[in-house]
């Protein structure tokens, strides 16, 4: 297979069985519709492993590398210069990896959906093509179309299976994104228009925007009205403080599997954007705002914490854990710290390491928060409620349960030896050589975290017996249930313990970002200097 | 030249060139001959009307198909038929095959929802193809006498079809409305012909662009006759703006459209909306004027206005369907929406053709890009708008309701129809994989492309985006009701036909495949926007120019 056809197939595989389930199955077959499924989950899954075979670890650029050049290019509206561009790097790859295998546990996990299967099934493969084409595509004009395509049934997943909420959650995860997109393409027509040759190729505006486009620069202005528009699309959706609103509302009245969907990958594609198209292309704009992005990250780690530790409903907990732990993800890219004097970056190891620990804490989130909602999401199935007061002493009646469910949350808190302890840690150490400020305050977020997990735990799952309703309804957990706990915890454990596993792939490409982004602001800062100093004689 | 020779060439003409070039509206003539005679003497209840209806519509779209072929794959002519009252160009097929694509569909919707009954079919298909008519001379006039004519023969049989439920006060009262605007303001533009008419000496379209540049000249603002004339075209322009319902012209629309069936509505939202976007386009040629540099001032001033006219039409029409109960209702201020955005196009042509010159900012390139733009834009928005509306009539038929509450819990009832409802709805808001999203990109393009000319544009631009989303809340309303909420106990069960599902299915493919492959409609309006760029006069004044250093009169055209 080639690689084109692969990257098409793991895109539209999953269409391709909605397609199947839509026309080809009876409404009533509940069953094996839901298998179907699963298989079309699972064997997109295997798809993305088989990416590894052709990757190269010492290859710092887009891949796969064939002889025709770097990755798969077709015309796709040729007047416009519109191309079906896909391919991935150690960015990339990693993300993709994440959103086949958590979407394959949150299918898993649908059966827990009872009420018009068949739609469901639909739309939730709809929404994994949206989401693996986000991650593959390198046409920004494709990677809009993409980033688009997930809304709708997003919107209907939330809308017609969540919880009492869920018109009000719906509509309000749909404007927030839609406001995002709409910024967003302003911003691709500024860059379109703004390219000599009239591109939407990413890596090629990424060197435009670097400089290393003879002639063809974006000014200084551009890269930050672009940047901003940009951040703030980005921010949405990842989401950082003051854009964050719509997070509690979707992720409390989504349904348990949406809800792994949205921790575990849709918040990713913020940062993904962030680290794919707004910094490379506008490195300028970037360090202009980085002090902002500083003060937002670490805003958003306080504040997410401070929220979380206020909560009584345990899946609204959960959601602003993620606004807190997404904010070491804004926090570790942003840390880029200049000379005054030549622009330079100043340490940057450090800055290098914080954005190794951005993308690591986005992989570790993944995997924790679609275990914790998860969790929660188990719980609920059985009492019917989610109020942190009435629940205790699960320990003793569901003690399998239990302790897959401490784990993953320990996961989340970030314990040595679990897979939140990198990302975290990485993030507050570069941090320091921003300015230890800020490291003490990522810090302190630290204990915050520790202490809304733990007292949630203490509960939740400890005490001498449970003291809310439906108690009748407590069983133990099952095999299904079980597996997907399982293989969460392990994966938690495993990037814990081995982190190298995902940092080897991503570590090429990631000190190649650091470093263009270097080269791609002195060059806009002396090419601006350049223009200042004209103007001032 | 004495007589005999001038009816010779006469005859020439007609005979040898304009009729064969004419043959979409004679089949079209035909058709409605047809359908008449068959009831005069009975025939009608051998054949029904509606197949009479389709085969025609059938026959004229093969013509207006080969005519596409030939241009394609023969040389690239732009002729004016019948001494010059018409002119025949890529612009004016692809206005054919639009129209004449489009009354098939409305045909076919009519046929399965059944809102002419059959006694009442050759009537109601003689108007809908007499209207079509007018508004395939409207897509192809190249003189003020055809301009108005075509205006007209669109507008009255639209009054006759508004009204055509005879039965229901709400659908006589709104025809009377619709009436009583459309006479005013074909009053008006009426009277702005005659000004431009009497004072150009000429009222072919050619020509006045010629002697627009002699009677303006170098005469500024205060000369009374650029007065007259810049009175003349705003004139023309009301008539216009009353057919594309933009705002303050637009008060007719909604209600119009509530009282009409469905489909009718679908029709007129569409059709009559294309055809003057079509005349709207040739209009602003002429007044470019021949030179270069001769009315530039004026036309950029006209374009700015434009883009004023077109963010207000687009914010006014999506706020005011917010509050709307009625779906037709709704989706008729949907369409005072778009036509904004369509308005746009045309102001960014304008603000682009006549504003200063700005490096990066290619002139006719952007012009071509814009007018391709806004027929992208009329494709798509003849299959979603259609889709809407028919999903409307067909959902009529089965819960006799077209308000937004009694839409409750349909999605389990109707599956198809709600799907198909879906895909419009999306599409309308602008949101990919769905044609709607290439068509407002290729508008909102050129609109920045605009916003280095005048800074204006790029507000324009923003009141286009914000709108976008407001666009949201009340399309998304439609289909909560449909999917999110239940059906409420006791409500009237609503099921599907097996053809009218897959007629809406028909109907909603195309939504998605122009969002998909965009490039074989792309190819069709590329060519259509070049050649009405191509033939205008000051461009071919300019290519004259450009052949010949001379400064002559540009009087042979």
């Amino acid at each position: 297979m080639t690689s084109a056809m692969l990257l098409s197939a793991i895109i539209f595989l999953p269409t391709v069985g909605a397609l199947i389930i839509a026309l080809g199955f009876n409404k009533r077959d509940e069953e094996p519709m839901r298998i179907f499924a699963l298989a079309i989950t699972v064997a997109t899954f295997i798809l993305t492993i088989f990416l590894f075979k052709d990757f190269r670890y010492d290859v710092a650029g887009i891949q796969p590398v064939t002889d025709g050049g770097v990755g798969v290019k077709i015309p796709w509206i040729g007047n416009w210069h519109i191309f079906y561009q896909l391919g991935y790097d150690g960015i990339s790859l990693p993300l993709v990896l994440l959103t086949s295998f958590i979407c394959m546990l949150a299918m898993l996990a649908s059966w827990s959906i009872t009420k018009q299967v068949k739609g469901y099934l639909v739309l939730f493969l709809i929404l994994e093509t949206g989401m693996l084409g986000v991650f593959l595509a390198l046409d920004f004009f494709l990677f809009y179309v993409f980033w688009e395509v997930m809304l709708l049934p997003m919107y209907f997943l939330i809308g017609i299976w969540g919880g009492p909420r869920k018109e009000y959650a719906a509509i309000k995860f749909f404007l927030y994104t839609l406001v995002g997109g709409v910024l967003m393409l302003i911003a691709i027509l500024m860059f379109y228009f703004g390219s000599p040759i009239n591109t939407f190729d990413i890596i090629e505006l990424s060197r435009i925007g670097q400089g290393l486009v003879p002639k063809a620069a974006f000014s200084p202005t551009v890269q930050i009205t672009a940047f901003i528009l940009l951040f703030i699309g980005f921010a949405i959706k990842v989401p950082t403080f003051p854009f964050h609103t719509w997070l509690p509302d979707a992720h409390v009245e989504a349904p348990t599997p949406i809800s792994m969907i949205l921790a575990g990958i849709l918040l990713k594609m913020g940062g993904y954007g962030i680290l794919r198209i707004a910094f490379p292309i506008c490195p300028y704009g970037a360090q202009y705002a980085a002090y902002a992005l500083v003060v937002i990250g670490a805003g958003s780690i306080i504040y997410g914490a401070f929220a979380a530790m206020a909560q009584t409903d345990f899946k609204r907990l959960v959601a602003y854990s993620s606004v807190s732990h997404m904010g070491y993800v804004i926090l570790g890219i942003a840390v880029w710290k200049i000379s005054e004097a030549g622009g330079a970056a100043v340490g940057k190891d450090y800055w290098l390491m914080g954005m190794n620990g951005a993308m690591f804490q986005m992989l570790a989130h993944g995997i924790s928060s679609a275990g914790m909602f998860f969790m929660v999401g188990v719980i609920y199935d059985r009492v019917h409620h989610r109020d942190l007061n009435q629940f205790g002493g699960l320990m003793g009646l569901m003690p399998l349960y239990s302790a897959l469910a401490v784990g993953i949350f320990f996961a989340g808190l970030g314990l040595p030896g679990l897979c939140g302890f990198i990302g975290e840690i990485f993030v507050v150490l570069s941090s320091w050589n921003f300015s230890p400020l800020v490291s003490i305050i990522a810090a302190s977020g630290v204990i915050l975290t520790a202490g809304y997990i733990l007292w949630a735990i203490q509960r939740v799952y400890l005490g001498a017996e449970y003291k809310g309703p439906h108690r009748e309804g407590i069983v133990p957990i099952n095999g299904r249930e079980a597996a997907i706990g399982f293989t969460l915890l392990a994966f938690a454990i495993l990037l814990g313990v081995y982190p190298n596993f995902m940092l080897d792939v991503m570590h090429s490409s990631m000190s190649q970002l650091v470093t263009q982004l270097d080269a791609g602001y002195q060059h806009a800062l002396h090419a601006a200097g350049s223009t200042q100093a004209l103007l001032d004689r | 030249m004495n007589f005999e020779t001038l009816l010779d060439a006469l005859i020439r003409d007609t005979t040898g060139k304009s009729l064969f070039l004419f043959a979409p509206e004679l089949t079209v003539c035909g058709t409605i001959v047809v359908l008449l005679l068959c009831r005069l003497i009975n025939l009608d209840r051998l054949v029904r009307p509606v197949t009479i209806a389709l085969v025609g519509g059938l026959i004229g779209l093969g013509f207006a198909a080969s005519e596409y072929y030939n241009l394609v794959h023969g040389p690239q002519t732009s002729e004016k038929l019948f001494t010059g009252l018409l002119v025949f160009d890529q612009f004016t097929v692809f206005f054919r095959l639009f129209l004449l694509t489009f009354i098939i569909f409305v045909t076919a919707l009519t046929a399965i929802s059944g809102i002419p009954d059959y006694e009442d079919g050759p009537d109601f298909y003689t108007l809908l193809f007499g209207a079509t008519l007018g508004m395939l001379l409207m897509a192809s006039a190249n003189n003020l006498l055809i301009l108005f004519l075509g205006v007209e023969m669109a507008s009255v049989p639209s009054y006759a079809m508004v009204g055509f439920l005879k039965g229901r006060r709400q659908s006589s009262e709104a025809s009377l409305k619709f009436v009583v605007y459309g006479a005013g303001a074909a009053g008006v533009m009426l009277y702005g012909i005659s000004l431009l008419a009497g004072l150009l000496g000429t009222a072919n379209f050619t020509e006045m662009a010629v002697n627009l540049d002699q009677v303006v000249g170098t005469a500024g603002m205060k000369d009374p006759v650029v007065r007259t004339i810049l009175l003349g075209a705003l004139m023309v322009f009301v008539g216009l703006a009353f057919k594309l319902s933009i705002v303050p012209f637009h008060f007719w629309c909604p209600d119009a459209f509530e009282g009409a069936a469905a489909e009718v509505a679908g029709y007129l939202s569409v059709a009559s909306k294309a055809a003057a976007f079509a005349l709207l386009i040739r209009f602003c040629h002429i007044l470019v004027g021949a030179h270069v540099e001769g009315l530039a001032q004026l036309n950029y001033a006209l374009g700015l206005g434009l883009g004023l006219v077109a963010a207000l039409t687009a914010t006014f029409g999506n706020l005011a369907a917010y509050s709307q109960r009625n779906v037709k209702r709704l989706l008729a201020y949907s369409t005072i929406a778009h036509a904004g955005y369509m308005l746009m196009a045309v102001a960014a042509m304008m603000v682009i053709a006549n504003g200063p010159k700005v490096p990066n900012v290619d002139v006719s390139f952007n012009v071509t890009r814009s007018i391709e733009g806004l027929l992208y834009y009329l494709v798509v928005y003849m299959f979603m708008n259609l889709g809407a509306f028919a999903v409307v009539a067909l959902i009529r038929n089965e819960i006799y309701s077209e308000d937004v509450d009694d839409y409750n819990g349909l999605a389990q009832q109707c599956p198809r129809y709600c799907l198909c409802m879906a895909v419009c709805m999306f599409s309308l808001i602008g949101l990919p994989p769905f044609g709607g999203f290439f068509a407002k990109w290729s508008i909102f393009a050129p609109l920045l492309q605009a916003g280095y000319v005048n800074k204006m544009m790029w507000g324009v631009l923003v009141i286009g985006g914000v709108n976008t989303v407001f666009s949201l809340f009340y399309y998304i309303r439609v289909l909560k009701a449909m999917y999110i909420a239940p059906r409420p106990a006791g409500a009237r069960t609503a099921g599907e036909l097996g053809p009218a599902g897959a007629f809406a299915i028909v109907l909603t493919l195309p939504v998605l495949l122009t969002g998909i492959g965009v490039t074989p409609v792309l190819r069709l309006t590329e060519t259509a926007a070049a050649s009405v760029f191509e033939t205008t006069p000051r461009t071919q004044v300019a290519r004259l120019a450009a052949e010949k250093p001379v400064d002559e009169p540009p009087s042979k055209l």
